[in-house]
């Protein structure tokens, strides 16, 4: 059957046809949706972990039981898997186990852009790059039987433009794979120095084989042109630009194991063609390839390292000229990401930003906190480090930055990697504020359950951390729970806790506005007799507040009726849509 | 050949089943289908762009300057941020209503006027309706994108309307299904 399919839901239909039993990742964009359209084939247990080294780590366990195994994340979360992955590189499976990172080249939801094939490299492990939907369900596939037929887990690359571009893949049936027993073998599985020793030269040699696998392999494919003036090697999304650039006039060699690459066979290409151009998005990692091999190249010297690609890029970078378009219209205001009306991390923000606190950020929705008008955010670099460096930045300033200094984390981040700064915090004891804005969700990647929630990934009701319980265990006596919309109350207690002589965590919850199971409240309007255009509402950034004929006005089909604009309005000016005053 | 069409608008306004919609009809058609979206944080709010290409072989799943044949904008700022984006003598299909982005909010910047004499004036043809208003009348706001898609469709001659309604009918949750049937016929209808 043919059908139009996301390539992250294609990778999912790889996995189920290729008889994937287990699967375990945590979310991150552009990477999530493979994970999601697995767990609707029942044949395929699939959950969030809290964090991918975790993930990696189950899905490496149910490899060993003998269950083909999956696991998925984005770019910066193979940081986070590294350490496992470096050491299964030497261990190898049992039953085929496959790694998915999804690179974000353009940085349309990342906080980097670094590219993932730089693991493959490192960890001498095989990776595979889809350059569409088809490709990225038979990749999937292929990649299990690499991965039993070398003894290794098997990398498939994907980049925001192969797994968020749907394009149409022929289905096929799922196929039947039986249990590999597990067999207890230390010399194989207990990476003990002497064992590891004696592991490595196995690498080397699969490495040595894959090569030869690769010459061979259709994954590296020559479309021939009729031009040989000029040859292409590229790979995943940047072949499709080559493609509609110059259809089929230069031959291309297109890559789809992009780690290790053939050597022959690029030998052969090149010799081919009279001038080798790579085109391949971020680091130079084929043309490196190619330098080595001795060959004579063009690629980083005319192609950027910065940002995705584009045909119109490939086109003017090789000499073609422009195509012709509309006049841009100049000085239009810009429409950055912002925190939806009625979200629970405005109130909390608007409480910080008032009381001119330094604030530690982490990674999520209330990241936006960062931008005007509340720029509440001093920090941000990745997943846990709100906590971890709060506590250093305490440790280096002592009270003059404890009295004046939190970290904010959401309930999903504190369960990735808040946890063990947390536990620095109440071990080395700086007199630190940690504010964890639980909404009861994963909201940034799209609303994924996480531990604190009390349901799994099916939505089914699962195990339910208890955050209170778990920050007191730790050892912080300091731990409250207040309501972001009543300002009030957060302002109080986050006045407390910074003069408090010992840790202290906030933990501020309100569930998502988006969330399905939370009731929109009714809208709110301002009484234009009463605003005296004092603009103090303003200041909370809701998108569903504007100014407009000199007066605050609410957009009702916007507003999602928290009230928190209400309370900062000294004139009472915001009243119920019956004119009513607004009440609690 | 090519077509190459842009859906934009603010992100959680529901360009995702307008791309879905727009990606079946062509499909359906015997078609290769490209469609390209955007998730992640700039559905918070920000500005989003889905590219469709269909044609009898589509390369590139995304659409670059002088490239579109259509855009299709959910809202008039974002339609004229999209517009060089757009071949010389272009069409845009923009719903005309007005969303202020958090720099108009928070007052460092204006709502820009003019917007669809801007647009003509940089060489593109715009047909601007309110969609909204329509998709109110239809029964629910919520509607608006099928609107807008009901007014596009009337540019699109490889797909008939029996076609366009047989894709609706395949990607709605059959209890908004009369809603978004009077939504696209209100919009075919609308001049
Ligand atoms: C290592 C790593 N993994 C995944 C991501 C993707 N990601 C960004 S924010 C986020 C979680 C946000 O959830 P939460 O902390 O609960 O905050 P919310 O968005 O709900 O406010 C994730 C998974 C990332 N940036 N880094
Ligand atoms: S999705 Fe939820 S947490 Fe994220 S900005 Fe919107 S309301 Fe806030
Ligand atoms: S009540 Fe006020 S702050 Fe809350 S969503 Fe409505 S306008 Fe925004």
């Amino acid at each position: 059957m043919k059908e139009l399919m996301l390539g992250n839901k294609a990778v999912a239909r790889g996995l189920y046809e290729a008889g994937v039993a287990v699967a375990s990742s945590y979310p991150g964009t552009p990477s999530t949706e493979t994970t999601e359209e697995a767990a609707k084939y029942d044949e395929i247990y699939c959950e969030w972990a809290p964090n991918e080294k975790v993930a990696m780590e189950t899905a490496f366990g149910a490899s060993r039981a003998g269950k083909r195994s999956y696991c998925a994340m984005k770019h910066v979360g193979l940081n986070v898997a590294a350490d496992p992955l470096f050491t299964m590189s030497y261990t190898g499976v049992n039953a085929g186990m496959v790694i998915l990172v999804a690179d974000d080249p353009g940085m349309h939801s990342s906080q980097n852009e670094q590219d993932s094939r730089h693991y493959a490299i490192a960890a001498k492990m095989p990776m595979l790059e889809p350059a569409d939907s088809q490709e990225a369900k038979d990749f999937v596939i292929e990649a299990y039987d690499i991965s039993e037929q070398f003894d290794t887990p098997v990398l498939i690359k994907m980049c925001t433009r192969v797994a968020h571009s749907q394009s149409v893949v022929e289905t096929g049936e799922r196929a039947d794979i039986p249990v590999k027993p597990y067999v207890k073998d230390a010399g194989k599985y207990v990476m003990v120095p002497a064992n590891a020793k004696r592991r490595h030269p196995i690498v080397e040699e699969r490495t040595r084989k894959l090569v030869a696998f690769a010459e061979e392999s259709s994954l590296n494919r020559v479309e021939e042109g009729s031009d040989t003036s000029m040859g292409i090697i590229t790979s995943s999304t940047s072949y499709q630009y080559v493609k509609e650039v110059f259809g089929d006039k230069y031959p291309v060699l297109k890559i789809g194991l992009i780690n290790p690459l053939p050597e022959k066979k690029i030998r052969d290409f090149a010799a081919k063609v009279d001038k080798l151009v790579v085109v391949e998005e971020l680091d130079p990692i084929i043309e490196t390839h190619c330098k080595t091999l001795g060959l004579e190249v063009t690629g980083k010297d005319i192609f950027p390292l910065i940002d995705e690609f584009s045909q119109g890029l490939i086109a003017t970078k090789l000499g073609l000229p422009e195509k012709p378009a509309c006049k841009p219209i100049e000085g239009l205001p810009g429409r950055p990401p912002a925190m939806c009306a009625g979200c629970p991390h405005r109130g909390m923000f608007y409480v910080l930003s008032k009381n001119k606190i330094t604030v530690m950020g982490d990674i999520g929705c209330y990241t936006l906190g960062a931008t005007p008008p509340l720029c509440a955010i001093d920090t941000t670099e990745c997943m846990g480090a709100s906590i971890s460096s709060l506590h250093g930045f305490n440790t280096a300033l002592g009270a003059e930055a404890e009295k004046n200094t939190v970290a904010v984390i959401g309930d999903s981040t504190f369960m990735h990697s808040g946890m063990t700064g947390l536990a620095n915090i109440a071990y080395n004891q700086t007199n630190s504020t940690v504010i964890i804005l639980d909404n009861s969700i994963t909201g940034m990647t799209g609303h994924q359950q996480n531990p604190t929630t009390g349901f799994n990934l099916r939505g089914d009701p699962a195990g339910k951390i208890d955050l209170e319980a778990l920050v007191r265990a730790m050892g912080i006596n300091r731990v409250r729970v207040v309501d972001p919309y009543n300002l009030a109350e957060a302002e109080a207690a986050v006045k407390e806790e910074l003069a408090a002589e010992e840790p202290s965590v906030i933990i501020s919850r309100r569930p998502c506005a988006l969330l399905k199971k939370v009731k929109r409240g009714e809208p709110i309007q301002v009484n234009p007799d009463k605003c005296k255009s004092c603009k103090a509402c303003m200041k909370l950034g809701c998108p569903a507040i504007s100014f407009k004929d000199g007066h605050a006005k609410v957009d009702a089909t916007q507003c999602f009726g928290c009230k928190v604009c209400s309370e900062l309005c000294k004139f009472g000016a915001f009243e119920t849509l019956n004119g009513e005053a607004i009440t609690w | 050949m090519v077509t190459s069409i842009m859906i934009v608008g603010v992100g959680g306004q529901g360009s995702l089943l307008a791309s879905k919609l727009l990606g079946r009809a062509a499909m359906d058609k015997g078609y290769d289908v490209k469609v390209s979206e955007v998730h992640g944080m700039s559905q918070r709010g920000g500005s989003v762009v889905t590219y469709v290409k269909f044609g009898d072989k589509v390369n590139s799943p995304i659409i670059d300057k002088g490239e579109a044949d259509y855009i299709i904008s959910f809202e008039l700022l974002e339609a004229a941020r999209y517009v060089e984006f757009l071949k010389p003598g272009g069409q845009i299909v923009t719903n005309s209503q007005q969303i202020d982005p958090m720099p108009v909010i928070a007052g460092t910047a204006e709502y820009p006027s003019e917007l669809i004499s801007k647009m003509e004036a940089a060489g593109a043809k715009v047909d601007a309706i309110d969609a909204l208003t329509i998709a109110e009348q239809a029964g629910s706001s919520k509607a608006t994108n099928i609107v807008l898609m009901g007014v596009f469709s009337k540019y699109i001659e490889e797909i008939s309307k029996e076609e366009w309604i047989k894709a609706v009918e395949a990607s709605v949750p059959s209890k908004f299904l009369e809603l978004n049937l009077k939504a696209f016929e209100m919009g075919l209808a609308a001049e």
